[in-house]
């Protein structure tokens, strides 16, 4: 692999191809908010490598576990779940105290949020959201009750598949992301409109969390492992630097 | 088989925020209380160094209807141009302990209007030493995005900066380079502010220039 890239170094240009397209009318939403016109292409400065850096005291000791996080005397309903993963860059280094912050609905596929009007039932004792810090390794794990599904308005009798969704910030401000982990086995992954707009098998699968037996919590809990790449931050070779300093840049 | 498949994997897929998006970035947006510390669209404090500013705006879709759901976040230098990340090491220049320079908004649910309570930023150094007028970056996020959109503010009232800047330079179509600028306005927002309008349209006639970045 070499030597550990530069705090400064550049990431990798986007793949374009690992992504969904912004213009896709079977997710009916996206018509009226895709760019039409070409996104400009910027070679990297000190403003996309940089990025913003949490501690751990900004955040709360029960703020990944998302059982306990809203618990109002008792306990939220529905499928005790770990879900727990690794986020790496796409070179393969474990990417060091990434924030990662999860929300999802209920059991009862119902959102805690004023705007979701859906018939299932909130839960007293249930939020939805958290949020913690990777690891040395890139390594994180959360506490939670698995998402049901739930009908939304698009075609009329389309359903999203359970799901949890997931915003990423790494090091560098280009590797900002979000997205939607889904379950292993879920009959309504294949039919998901917003899932389908994933441009292959294998990115689709990339989504998709698995059931990890190893990580059971015996008499407790069932576990989902999932995995998070974000873009590669490469070692630089040569001279062609983001940023000029007074010493110059030792090779 | 080539290296590169061999060595790089493929970057996990984006898909939509969603239009829920507030439940686990802005909770206290969705309409609860659940952490102790929230990330919001205030940068400064009154002890950070620099010229007060608010930026704010609306966001259109392509027939010009104001989105009520879009969550944005922003990134930018200091008040000496510097960022408060260890990769920044450009000389002579300090970080501030009382600014990080990150933020996060969402469009109002019923007027559509985004803020964010900062400072103004200092020049950065561009790549290779390259000049860069002062601006902020954002990212923007909603129901209906696939992949989070990425564009930079930089300011009205920098023209001259604005002219030598060597990102809005390499925008071909000059019409299209004021969708990066966002307008000073003459009131002035708390504690005397300056304030900018910066509104963001998706699609369509004045479409904001996105980047690949």
């Amino acid at each position: 692999m070499g030597r550990e890239p530069q705090s400064d170094a550049e990431f990798l240009i986007r793949d374009t191809t690992s992504h969904p397209i912004a213009y896709t009318p079977a997710y009916k939403t996206s018509v009226l908010r895709s760019p039409k016109l070409a996104l400009i292409s910027l070679q990297q400065s000190l403003s996309e490598v940089t990025a913003p850096v949490f501690r751990a005291d900004e955040l709360g000791p029960q703020d990944n576990d998302l059982i306990l996080n809203y618990a109002k005397g008792g306990l939220p309903v529905g499928e005790r779940i770990v879900v727990h993963g690794h986020v790496h860059d796409q070179l393969g280094k474990p990417v060091k105290n990434a924030l990662v912050e999860v929300w999802q609905c209920n059991a009862s596929g119902r959102y805690r949020h004023k705007k979701d009007q859906y018939i299932g039932a909130i839960d007293p004792n249930f939020g939805g959201c958290g949020r913690m810090l990777t690891d040395e390794n890139g390594y994180y794990a959360f506490r939670t009750i698995k998402p049901g599904p739930y009908p939304w308005r698009n075609r009329v009798n389309d359903w999203r598949p359970a799901h949890i969704h997931y915003g990423v910030s790494g090091d560098g401000w280009v590797q900002r992301l979000v997205t939607q982990m889904y379950f292993e086995g879920d009959p309504l992954i294949r039919s998901c409109p917003i899932l389908g707009v994933v441009p292959s098998e294998e990115q689709i699968r990339g989504l998709i969390a698995l059931q990890d037996i190893g990580a059971f919590v015996p008499l407790d809990s069932r576990a989902y492992r999932f995995d998070i790449v974000l873009r590669g931050q490469r070692a630089t070779l040569f001279e062609n630097n983001v940023q000029k300093t007074a010493e110059g840049r030792p090779q | 088989m080539s290296a590169d498949q061999l060595v790089v994997r493929r970057e996990t897929a984006s898909q939509t925020a969603g239009p829920y998006v507030h439940i686990g970035l802005q909770p206290e947006v969705a309409g609860f209380d659940i952490f102790e510390n929230n990330f919001g669209h205030v940068l400064a404090n009154e002890r950070t160094k620099g010229q007060r500013i608010r930026i704010e705006g609306r966001v259109f879709d392509g027939i010009g209807t104001v989105l009520k759901d879009v969550l944005i976040e922003i990134w930018q230098a200091n008040a000496e141009g510097r960022y408060a990340h260890p990769g920044d090491r450009q000389p002579g220049k300090s970080t501030d302990p009382n600014f990080r320079g990150w933020g996060r908004a969402c469009t109002d649910f019923e007027s559509g209007v985004y803020a964010f309570d900062t400072i103004k930023p200092g020049l950065v150094e561009g790549r290779n030493g390259r000049f860069m007028a002062p601006h902020v970056n954002a990212w923007i996020v909603a129901r209906g995005i696939n992949i989070g959109l990425n564009t930079r503010i930089y300011f009205g009232d920098e023209a001259e900066a604005n002219a030598r800047d060597a990102v809005l330079n390499i925008i071909e179509w000059e019409a299209r380079r004021k969708t990066l600028v966002a307008e000073r306005l003459d009131a002035k927002g708390d504690g005397g502010a300056v304030v900018y309008r910066f509104d963001i349209r998706l699609q369509g006639e004045g479409e904001t220039v996105f980047f690949d970045v």
